[in-house]
């Protein structure tokens, strides 16, 4: 049935990028504010509610609105961004302008299309692309973010812009090698690309960096195909090591990736004004704020699909037994991004941002090496260690 | 002379890094918790919590006319104070006062006393140099308006800030 699975497809899409993905963007940036603000012992944004006076015929007086704690910050956002002036200097070379907003923001959400975001619904797995180049489409599609940043920095035609360009250039390019390698040593144990068969893996031996969440004492019978193992065995444990350096080399990398604050360099406010986005104002800088958080969404989807089990917590089962299940698995999934997401936050308001050569001597001289000599540990492992 | 710093050797803790991080981490959840359990108590609410009770008696706010308690209006627009405004904020137009006033023998009162609190610094030196105490700064400071002539204060607005003054120097007594 094509057009059925097209229609799916299509209601998947919309569901996760308009129902999920760009709710999630907005209350990121909103609780990035309140949460950064808290950790500054300030309050930060709690007095934009929901005007529900401006709607006739609930009867209610001005500024009778509920406030609920700022909640209302993101619309206010963007209905200022929709409504302030969308200016082009003259200066600027104008069709890369325009294209480079679109280009920081596209690939982010394109990301999300392989990560397996649920196990299923009413039969239908959670995922809105079930390749099985799962992984690969990943860093060539997001690898594509650097070009929105690199050319809002070259079109934008003035000198801050162009430095931040030229180091968002260099410090993606160097972070996508270690990024790439570092969890090689996965694809080496699972053998495999497809982003929900990692998940089903890590069902079965545990997940990555936690792998005791295979106990079935947790739900006893729920898992047929699974005997009772004990406890870890000798592979698991020493295989654990490997497996916590990819974690942090991916972790560390996607900070850099998603330009967040120890490597965020392109924007450093400090030198830069505001870097690559200076010269953009209204809806086309909003892209790229959107873009920005977006990458940082995917990135810890990412993370959790490849290092913290997906959707699955240990004792829920998954979608096959019921509908309600599987919302539940959803909802498993985004807890844990949300749950990255604030560690992303806490990160940026603890660190320092990190000086040019030590951002690159971070990369080139110790990521990219020990993510080299993890693969050699892992193999070694798995040499050792035959089933 | 170039001087050459010597930098501390780093324990390996401290060339790792890793443990800074945590470290760091647990000061700014610490802080966090701080804050959602209560214990820092640091922000005012502004518009329905306010500092004006702990302003203290000096505080420099707007400035403003008094009355004494005989309700005289204390001014006698010598002009002292709009001469030595440094933004020439204040403008007077003196007026005689009428034959047959009690107070005819102070001569002058302020017509006009307009002060433009657009212009206003707040430094104080009309109330420094008024010597008959008739301008005083007040404990306002919240002064808005929606036009450039809503933010002027006229005599009446002036009185109005400063009300009535008690305790104060009485020159023009009748013996005196």
């Amino acid at each position: 049935m094509d057009w059925m699975f097209i229609l799916i497809s299509l209601a998947k899409i919309l569901g996760v990028i308009f129902g999920i993905i760009l709710p999630l963007v907005s209350y990121t940036v909103y609780a990035e504010r309140r949460v950064s603000a808290l950790m500054q012992d300030r309050i930060g944004p709690n007095r934009t509610g929901i005007p529900l006076s401006l709607i006739p015929g609930l009867g209610l007086k001005d500024r009778q609105m509920p406030l609920l704690g700022g909640m209302g910050q993101p619309i206010a956002d963007a209905v200022k961004f929709l409504l302030k002036e969308d200016f082009t200097p003259a200066h600027v070379n104008k069709f890369y302008y325009w294209l480079a907003p679109c280009l920081a923001m596209v690939p982010a959400i394109l990301t999300i299309a392989v990560v397996p975001f649920g196990s299923s619904l009413w039969g239908v797995p959670m995922v809105i692309a079930n390749v099985n180049i799962g992984v690969l489409f990943v860093f060539a599609v997001a690898s594509l973010g650097v070009y929105g940043i690199v050319l809002a920095g070259w079109s934008s035609n003035s000198k801050y812009p162009f430095l931040g360009g030229v180091r968002a250039t260099s410090q993606m390019i160097s972070y996508e090698l270690s990024m790439g390698l570092s969890i090689i040593p996965l694809f080496l144990i699972m053998g495999e690309l497809n982003l929900p068969k990692i998940v089903e893996y890590q069902i079965q031996h545990g997940w990555t960096i936690i792998p005791f969440t295979n106990l079935h004492s947790f739900a006893p019978g729920l898992y047929k195909h699974h005997t009772w193992r004990g406890w870890l065995n000798w592979k698991e444990i020493v295989m654990w090591v490997p497996m916590m350096i990819s974690f942090f080399i991916f972790t560390v990398a996607i900070f850099a990736e998603t330009n967040r604050l120890p490597f965020d360099l392109p924007e450093a406010e400090t030198e830069l004004v505001a870097g690559y986005h200076t010269e953009y104002s209204s809806m086309k800088f909003a892209l790229f704020f959107l873009g920005e958080y977006a990458a940082m969404i995917t990135g810890c989807s990412l993370i959790v699909t490849l290092f913290l089990g997906g959707w699955h917590i240990p004792g829920i089962p998954d979608g096959s037994h019921g509908w309600i299940w599987g919302l539940v698995n959803i909802g498993c999934f985004f807890a844990k991004v949300v749950a990255l997401l604030l560690f992303f936050i806490a990160i940026r308001w603890t660190l320092p941002r990190f000086r040019y050569d030590q951002l690159m001597r971070l990369g080139w001289i110790f990521f990219f090496e020990l993510a080299l000599v993890n693969i050699l540990i892992t193999a070694g492992i798995m040499a050792i260690f035959p089933n | 002379m170039a001087i050459t710093i010597q930098r501390p050797p780093l324990t390996l803790k401290e060339k790792l890094y890793v443990p800074a991080i945590f470290s760091g981490l647990a000061t700014t959840l610490k802080h966090l918790v701080n804050m959602l359990l209560g214990k820092t108590h640091v922000a005012m609410q502004y518009p329905e919590e306010k500092w004006d009770s702990h302003l203290p008696s000096y505080y420099r706010g707007a400035p403003a006319l008094v009355k004494d308690e005989h309700g005289r209006e204390r001014c006698v627009a010598c002009q002292l104070c709009e001469f030595i405004c440094p933004p020439r904020a204040i403008t007077i137009k003196p007026g005689e006062i009428a034959e047959g006033d009690k107070f005819r023998k102070v001569e002058k009162f302020p017509q006009a006393f307009d002060i433009d609190m657009i212009r206003c610094i707040y430094c104080g030196l009309c109330e420094e140099v008024c010597p008959e105490q008739a301008i005083f700064l007040q404990k306002q400071y919240a002064i808005t308006g929606l036009s450039r002539a809503e933010m002027v204060h006229d005599k009446e607005k002036l009185y109005e800030i400063g009300g009535l003054k008690t305790g104060l120097v009485h020159k023009w007594n009748d013996k005196k």
